[in-house]
């Protein structure tokens, strides 16, 4: 159970080479922290990892996740989960159906559906909301389930895209070992990219260094 | 990974190439043969260039012609002028969602019926003229000819009256993108006037992002035929007037100059065009040099304010059209000068000899037809792109805008000939056709932007737990975009139900619709009757935007992030 990236580069549309060839490799349950310069290609480069590339971008290099090669499928069947700065809850669906939408199709039945979610809203202390509107939660309650919702889909991997930079400081430690111990729990590889020494530090993992290339 | 939706654009492309451009280019074919002498139908098969020699000694040709260019010219400069006027004055104190909706009923009523409205006011027994009566002491209609005046002002103002709105519309959704307030700021620290600054700085950045529409005023008032029939001078009447009336002349011999007539209409757009890219061109050289000189323009306000109160009065002006139809329709006794009328009747309504009801179903029947059509192509267009994950080429773009920038009367008639042919001709599903044409560029221009606008990380999102493409646009997009959808399902029942020359033409008149009739009654008949015809026509668009106003609002009730003011 592992996330192995082997020589993978980015082109843009423009043709330029983002950042030096990247070779990485994340183990089960461990948080590796992306950082460098802003754009230099950190969030392009989860856009790799989770199928999300921009048209004209391209990619080079193999992306392997528990063995499969991933780089040629589509998103949705990468099992690859994705968490960003704003918790992106659809506006449109109550908390408790954003969660619904992430549970796989294979848990069959009412019943066992609706108990699943509520058993994550539950974790999430968001005990009794499931009708409620998500613009109405809080930013630490936005934060929460949506990690619930990427974990109910029972990805592989989950990629963070500066997750926690939005939210006000004295809920961003909450927030983030919340976040850190149930993905440690899921016993998954996670992927973080950030700009704030303090997540780097708390996931505890590898800090890779995104460089450009020495020819320019 | 660039094939995704390939098949989905293949058959979006067939289905425009098919729907759209066919027809376009089979109707100009056919006018174009008949243009140069060929036309077998009346036994004509030798390329001529006697039709063209025909339409310039036609009586009144070349009134006509610079009626056309006089009216349509004049009426998109003066609109032009107004609404940038008003937006310079009036933009710092209005939010764009406060400007949009109070823009929406004049956005909303077709053309006809404006105009109908407009004739009732601007007539010699109308509301102004009642209005002044006790202070010029006038007890009977003065002899005045305020509507279809032989310089064609009633007209323009017609014209205006419509063109106003839709280009501080499109202004004002172009402003967004601009840091209006803190230029201005900036450019009155330097000493320059409010109106100046507008004017050197801030237009210069909207006209890219208005060109087209300005065009496609510009091409919709040289070769309007409906309103320049109800408002405009009738003998000699503009030229598109003059070419409906002799495609319908009871000599068949008339439809070879109508014919020629019908292409020139659509060279005097190309040529009204380009001289707008040539005054661009010029603005830009001059505009520099003018702009280098640092003149500073203190004088402009008066002209502001000037621009502004007459785009207040136009639009009162609009207002009390609108009313006066209802009030029309309603009226018994009306003697001249009083205000409102004696007594009241619901007999035009009730009177089943009007026939109302079913130039209604018909009216219906195409709007919902035609407008859901183009919604599902302009959804499948725009998931197309979606899924290739590119924007929009530039020939694409350029084709959607097609259909809004020829002259209809250019056309029209060659296709006609195209669907006789093919025998579909005068039935309901080729009138939905050629209605179509024109309904989904609006439909398609206003869907563009706010889908765009989606937040892709929503799609992402969606994506990375496990949703397909199919459900990441049933589950996610459409009930995110609910809204801008009903907006544009709206526009498009709007455009329908405006619609006057194809349903004429297309449907052999055999198909009459509340515009096509509204524009038949408004020439001399009973005002009550022509009223509830032209009331008819506004509730159509009317029941359309509040359907698109009311359904999100009920649905996204307890949607905070949906229900806000984001979209108007």
């Amino acid at each position: 159970m592992s996330l192995d990236i082997t020589s993978l580069s980015l082109r843009t549309p423009a043709g330029e080479l983002l950042f030096a060839p990247l070779t990485l490799s994340v183990l089960p349950g461990e948080i590796v922290t992306l950082m460098g310069p802003s754009g230099i290609g950190k969030s392009t480069l989860l856009d790799a990892i989770g199928g999300h590339l921009a048209h004209g971008f391209s990619c080079s290099g193999t992306i392997k996740l528990n063995g499969r090669e991933i780089s040629t499928l589509p998103a949705e069947t990468r099992l690859v989960g994705l968490m960003f700065q704003d918790a992106q809850l659809f506006p449109h669906l109550s908390v408790g159906d954003n969660l619904a939408f992430g549970l796989p199709a294979h848990i069959k039945g009412r019943v066992l559906r609706r108990n699943a979610v509520e058993t994550a809203l539950k974790q999430a202390g968001l005990v009794g909301r499931y009708e409620d509107d998500p613009g109405a939660l809080s930013g630490g309650q936005r934060a929460r389930a949506a990690l619930m919702r990427t974990l109910l889909a029972e990805p592989e991997a989950v990629l963070l895209d500066e997750p926690f930079s939005k939210l006000d400081a004295s809920l961003r430690d909450e927030i983030r070992s919340f976040t850190f111990s149930h993905i440690a729990a899921r016993g998954i590889p996670a992927l973080m990219v950030t700009h704030d020494g303090a997540d780097a530090n708390a996931a505890r993992g590898t800090v890779v260094a995104l460089k450009k290339l020495e020819s320019e | 990974m660039n094939n995704d939706g390939r098949y989905l654009r293949l058959s979006v492309l067939i289905f425009v190439g098919f729907g759209l451009i066919l027809p376009i280019s089979l109707g100009f074919w056919q006018t174009g043969r008949a243009a140069f002498g060929l036309f077998p139908a009346l036994g004509q098969d030798t390329l001529s260039l006697a039709p063209w020699r025909e339409l310039v000694t036609l009586p009144g040709f070349g009134t006509s012609l610079r009626l056309t260019l006089v009216t349509g010219i004049g009426a998109t400069v003066l609109s032009l002028m107004l609404a940038t006027g008003f937006c310079a004055a009036v933009h710092s104190r209005a939010t764009p969602g406060a400007g949009a909706r109070m823009l929406t009923p004049f956005l909303a009523i077709p053309h006809a019926a404006l105009a109908v409205g407009l004739a009732f006011v601007l007539a010699p027994s109308g509301w102004i003229a009642r209005g002044l009566a006790p202070f010029v002491g006038w007890d009977r209609p003065p002899d005045i000819a305020s509507v279809n005046d032989t310089w064609g002002l009633a007209l323009m103002a017609g014209l205006m009256i419509k063109e106003v709105p839709f280009l501080l519309l499109v202004i004002l959704s172009a402003l967004t993108q601009i840091p209006v307030a803190k230029q201005v700021t900036a450019g009155r620290a330097l000493g320059y006037g409010r109106g100046i600054v507008w004017i050197k700085i801030i237009m210069p950045q909207v006209w890219p992002l208005i060109r087209l529409p300005v065009w496609v005023v510009l091409a919709y008032a040289l070769s309007v035929v409906d309103v320049a029939m109800i408002l405009g001078p009738s003998n000699p009447p503009t030229l598109a007037v003059a070419i409906t009336r002799w495609f319908n002349a009871a000599d068949p011999g008339q439809i070879l100059p109508a014919s020629a007539g019908a292409i020139l209409q659509a060279l005097i757009i190309t040529l009204g065009i380009a001289a707008f890219v040539l005054g661009e061109l010029l603005m830009r050289r001059v505009g520099r040099w003018w702009l280098r000189r640092g003149g500073r323009g203190l004088s402009t306000e008066p002209g502001l304010h000037l621009a502004s109160l007459a785009t207040v009065i136009m639009m009162g002006i609009g207002m009390l059209a609108m009313v006066s139809l209802l009030i029309w329709s309603l009226a018994w006794r009306w003697s001249f000068p009083l205000i409102l009328p004696e007594s009241w009747s619901l007999r035009p309504w009730t009177n089943s000899s009007s026939g109302w009801q079913r130039a209604l179903s018909n009216t219906v029947f195409l709007a919902i037809t035609t407008t859901v059509l183009s919604v599902a192509l302009a959804i499948t267009w725009l998931e197309g792109e979606d899924r290739a994950r590119r924007g929009r080429a530039a020939w694409a773009e350029a084709l959607i805008y097609l259909p809004l920038v020829i002259p209809q009367i250019g056309f029209l008639y060659g296709l006609n000939i195209a669907f006789l042919q093919i025998g579909i001709s005068g039935g309901m599903s080729a009138v939905v056709w050629a209605q179509a044409i024109f309904v989904f560029p609006y439909v398609m221009i206003a869907l563009s932007d706010p889908w765009r606008a989606l937040d892709r990380q929503h799609v992402n999102s969606a994506a990375a737990l496990g949703a397909g493409p199919f459900r990441r646009l049933l589950q996610v997009k459409l009930p995110i975009l609910l809204r801008p959808i009903l907006t544009a399902a709206a526009i498009g029942v709007a455009v329908s139900v405006a619609q006057y020359l194809p349903t004429l033409f297309i449907g052999a008149g055999r198909i009459a619709t509340l515009t096509t009739e509204a524009v038949t009654l408004s020439s001399g008949s009973d005002r009550r009757v022509t009223g509830v015809y032209a009331t008819l026509q506004i509730v159509l668009p009317f029941a359309g935007y509040l359907a698109a106003f009311l359904i999100p609002a009920f649905l996204h009730r307890n949607r905070r992030k949906l229900n806000g003011s984001t979209q108007a």
